[in-house]
């Protein structure tokens, strides 16, 4: 066990655990968050993803050493300020899920992706979330909701 | 947190009475959304009270609502909401025939201790069964809150108006009393009357369909904000003092007995709390859950293979099922006769044949399998998203060796259950566990360890024969199936739960699984229908147990009854459609759900939406890279009908298969939430392309070698169809009739997508598909074959 300090959604959090304890269980278990969810410990489903410096990590397979001197974000801290971020906002207009246990991953994904490319195409949507699977299948809307925040976010930008 | 207080019965701090004057709704909410913070009367015992979970009485109105002081109203129902939206629809019913706004209301599901026992999920009657149970109940409280006002202002009932949760006189207006004021905190004292819970009803009659304001309307579920913003509190998140995170060991080969266990092996790996092998059932305890896992990993266990091999091969289980003895009468083997079919066989001017094979499937739940027990003071609760908590609290105490009374089961959001959870191995290991150990524990499954080890859906061979007359009309039809169904495990069953079949618990007998031919109400003469089912030589402590994958058996046996109607109509150079709509007026009886008018609705409905003009498949084949075909297929379940047309794109040089759109005519009768319904269709057909295209579980002689995401793929984005259209029908012959009901929508759509899928790509390409998955690799040799 030793002492790893971690920045998770805007605050420093110190854990006393094995340095290779993976990140996912750090975070429910120690940290107490409810949106990263084990789904296979493979980095396969993408159920687990946190968004670490912006990009999207499977946090089952990330050594929480490995996880040190990171902005790390969770589903809880996406909008950062305790309000709903628009992908979030997109998921409900949508009505989105139904179980809800992959969406986690599937919002995350979602807000690193138009991060990186406000205006992707419908190709490009469904490549930028290929690797996040979802058993009910919810691919259809969740794809909608996708180009939703895309247009409800690039008319933010043109206000300001 | 929520749980405190959904913990309080038991520790004896909360009275229903304090409850009901303290509590205001909004304050308990839906904070953990499956364990609602709601206290109920009558078993505030304190800690070891030989009897604290009662079975809740459903011949009293007061265990299905509760109208607290300021008007709102809390209801509670026995059944889960998997994530079709059946809490949601539940609820808009409820409050619309008593009277209440729908944001005045919440309610509880799937406690054991709260609810009455409505049997969980399952069947996908949430809506046509239960909900309506539930209703008249709702229509009773309603009509007995009337009385109370007539009462008190001296009215009559039919001078009395009600909206909102306000009652006021007609005569004049400003003379109201709300539902609180009337009754608020206090019980109703009604019995009910019904010789089971599903007859469950009041004397008062249910509201016409046409006088409904909240049924029809599309209200936004309210389980999604909480699956959206991370709050919601799931069963995997529940955490108590004391608890230990448990991991399994199974077997590394079916029917594998243990010789040994080293606990030497996991030693000094740090925190752990015990290793417990009993038999064939081996586990591993430790503080925390990454421990756990390391455990699991290392500790050493010695195993013995078993004399034969428990099952053939996968690549040989055609042959295999084909070739075996079925299994001797009984069961639910099935054989059905109409007519003479072997003399309208003989007679026929064409006779078509084709053999049809779906392979074992798995749920592969995007969650592996989870609970939580507390033994705690004697007492037994277990968190879980198990379907069926009714059965798990049951099987459980069966198991365990206590009375039902002292164990409870809170149902919580969970992965999608479709099945998988209600036969729900994890809660029972748990609890287990959690006895032997005397602390609350935890136990999860491994990815690996729930796509191998969770129930399959079985799989079928299934043989067609057909006879057509010089004028393209079916004289005869041939069905037969044999299906790998032979230890079923049912539903939390004490005996066929993984841990007792391994712990060499188990019943004299497997018990096969049901199986019958295609639901389709063709007019065809002269049928012979018959289901076999064939065994393996291992029948318990198999990772191929099979049990109920959404719509079980449906998308098998209408995979091969809908791929060979179009086989038939290819004989009789028809138009798929046409050759159905032919086939479905060929009689005017019908049934009295008015199947027959319902089924040619929703096939027309589904024709009309696509568009296209009628034409035999295949259509003549393209010269590019890419082919496009459409096929259609139609089915019924239950009291529900349903018409898919599905619209491919072949990839003539991979193989590969794109489900471009998909169009479904769906008529489930009385539509509570619109948009809730679609979303549920689109989640049967996506989850049918899945089964369609990739979904197989594969064996070695030895073990299930289908053990993640890659050796059991799933559908992702990348297949997601560019449009889907949902047509909701109301085919009914009179369809404004004010006693219009709902029938079950979480499961129909589901089967016709596989032989619709395979029609389109017979129609893009000229081949016949008859052996799921159909995967670039099984295509692209078939097209290759075909000159294509």
């Amino acid at each position: 066990m030793s002492e790893i300090t971690l920045r998770v959604n805007g605050e420093a959090r110190t854990v006393d655990v094995d340095p290779a304890t993976p990140l996912l269980y750090v975070l429910r278990n120690d940290l107490g968050l409810r949106g990263p969810r084990f789904g296979c410990g493979l980095s396969q489903c993408g159920t687990c993803t946190v968004l670490m410096n912006g990009n999207p990590v499977r946090s089952c397979s990330r050594p929480v050493s490995r996880a040190q001197s990171t902005e790390i974000t969770t589903l809880e801290g996406l909008s950062g300020d305790g309000g709903l971020h628009p992908v979030q906002q997109a998921w409900i207009d949508e009505q989105v899920p139904q179980c809800g246990y992959c969406q986690n991953g599937q919002i995350l994904t979602a807000a690193a992706l138009l991060d990186d490319n406000p205006r992707p195409t419908d190709d490009e949507i469904r490549q930028g979330m290929d690797r996040v699977l979802c058993r009910c299948m919810t691919y259809y809307r969740i794809q909608a909701a996708v180009k939703r925040a895309a247009g409800v976010m690039a008319d933010g930008e043109l206000e300001r | 947190m929520s749980l405190d207080r959904a913990m309080a019965p038991w520790e004896g701090s909360t009275s229903r009475r304090d409850f009901l004057k303290t509590s205001g709704l909004f304050v308990l909410g839906f904070s953990g959304a499956g364990a609602v913070g709601v206290e109920r009367w009558g078993f505030a015992g304190g800690a070891g009270e030989p009897a604290p979970y009662p079975d809740i009485d459903f011949l009293q109105l007061d265990s299905w609502l509760v109208v607290h002081e300021d008007g709102t109203v809390t209801f509670y129902v026995g059944k889960t909401d998997g994530g079709q939206g059946t809490g949601t629809a539940t609820r808009q019913i409820l409050c619309d025939e008593l009277d209440v706004a729908y944001d005045r209301s919440e309610l509880v599901m799937g406690r054991t201790d709260m609810t009455v026992d409505q049997g969980g999920s399952g069947g996908s009657d949430a809506i046509e069964r239960d909900a309506m149970a539930a209703r008249r109940v709702a229509a009773e409280a309603r009509r007995v809150l009337l009385e109370m006002a007539a009462e008190r202002f001296g009215v009559p009932v039919d001078g009395l108006a009600v909206s909102d949760g306000v009652v006021s006189v007609r005569a004049d207006r400003s003379r109201t009393v709300d539902y609180g004021e009337l009754v608020g905190g206090r019980r109703f004292d009604v019995a009910l009357m019904g010789a089971n819970v599903n007859a469950t009803t009041g004397v008062a009659s249910v509201k016409a369909v046409q006088d409904l304001r909240l049924v029809g309307q599309s209200i936004p579920r309210y389980d999604i904000p909480g699956k959206v913003d991370g709050s919601l509190e799931w069963a995997v998140d529940v955490k108590l003092p004391g608890m230990v995170h448990a991991r399994n060991v199974r077997p590394p080969f079916a029917g594998a007995a243990l010789v040994d266990v080293d606990e030497s092996s996991v030693r000094d790996v740090p925190g752990l709390v015990r290793v417990v092998a009993e038999r064939n059932y081996v586990a591993v305890v430790c503080e925390r859950e990454e421990q756990a896992i390391e455990a699991a990993e290392r500790l050493a266990v010695q195993w013995e293979k078993p004399a034969s091999a428990p099952f053939p091969a996968s690549d040989d289980l055609f042959v295999y099922m084909r070739e075996a003895p079925p299994v001797g009468g009984g069961g639910r083997a099935s054989t059905q006769v109409q007519g003479d079919p072997d003399a309208a066989m003989t007679s026929a001017a064409t006779v078509v044949e084709a053999a049809y094979d779906v392979p074992f499937q798995g749920h592969t739940a995007i969650g592996p399998a989870h609970g939580l027990a507390d033994p705690s003071d004697g007492q037994m609760t277990i968190y879980t998203n198990d379907m069926k908590p009714y059965s798990h609290r049951t099987g459980i105490a069966e198991f365990l060796g206590m009375p039902p009374e002292q164990v409870r089961v809170i149902w919580m959001d969970g992965p999608q259950l479709y099945g998988r959870t209600a036969a729900d191995d994890a809660g029972f290991e748990a609890a287990y566990l959690a006895k032997e150990l005397g602390r609350p524990v935890r136990m999860q499954w491994s990815r690996e360890e729930e796509t191998a080890w969770d129930t399959k859906g079985p799989a079928f061979a299934i043989d067609m024969r057909g006879g057509l007359d010089a004028n393209g009309n079916v004289v005869a039809l041939d069905y037969r199936a044999r299906i790998a169904n032979f230890a079923h495990v049912g539903y939390n069953q004490a005996n066929t739960v993984l841990i007792a079949q391994l712990m060499g618990i188990r019943p004299e007998r497997p018990s096969p699984g049901g199986g019958r031919g295609p639901d389709e109400m063709y007019h065809i003469p002269n049928r012979h229908q018959e289901t076999r089912a064939v065994r393996f030589p291992l029948a318990f402590e198999t990772p191929l147990r099979t049990g109920n994958l959404r719509d079980p058996n449906g998308p098998q046996t209408a995979f091969a009854g809908e791929s060979f109607i179009d086989e038939l109509a290819k004989a009789a150079n028809a138009d798929p459609i046409e050759f159905r709509l032919r086939l479905l007026r060929g009689s005017s009886q019908d049934d009295d759900a008015h199947r027959r008018a319902r089924s040619i609705a929703v096939v027309e409905a589904a024709a009309a939406a696509y568009g296209g003009d009628p034409r035999p498949s295949p259509r003549a084949l393209g010269s590019g890279r890419i082919l496009t075909g459409r096929g259609i297929a139609y089915a019924y379940r239950a009291r529900t009908t349903v018409a898919t047309i599905a619209e491919v794109e072949v990839d003539r040089e991979t193989g590969r298969v794109w489900v471009r759109r998909m169009v479904c005519g769906h008529d489930c009768g009385l539509v509570i939430n619109p948009d809730g319904l679609e979303s549920t269709v689109q989640g049967n057909l996506l989850h049918g392309i899945s089964r369609t295209l990739y979904e197989e579980v594969r064996f070695d002689g030895e073990r299930v070698t289908s053990v993640d995401w890659r050796t059991h793929p799933t559908l992702t984005h990348m297949d997601t169809p560019e449009r889907i259209d949902v047509v909701i029908v109301n085919g009914d012959p009179n369809p404004g009739r004010p006693d219009l009901l709902p029938y079950g929508a979480g499961e129909p759509s589901h089967r016709t997508v596989p032989a619709a899928i395979a029609n389109a790509i017979h129609d893009a390409t000229g081949v016949r598909m008859r052996r799921l998955p159909l995967r670039p690799e099984r295509v692209l040799p078939e097209l290759k074959a075909a000159g294509v």
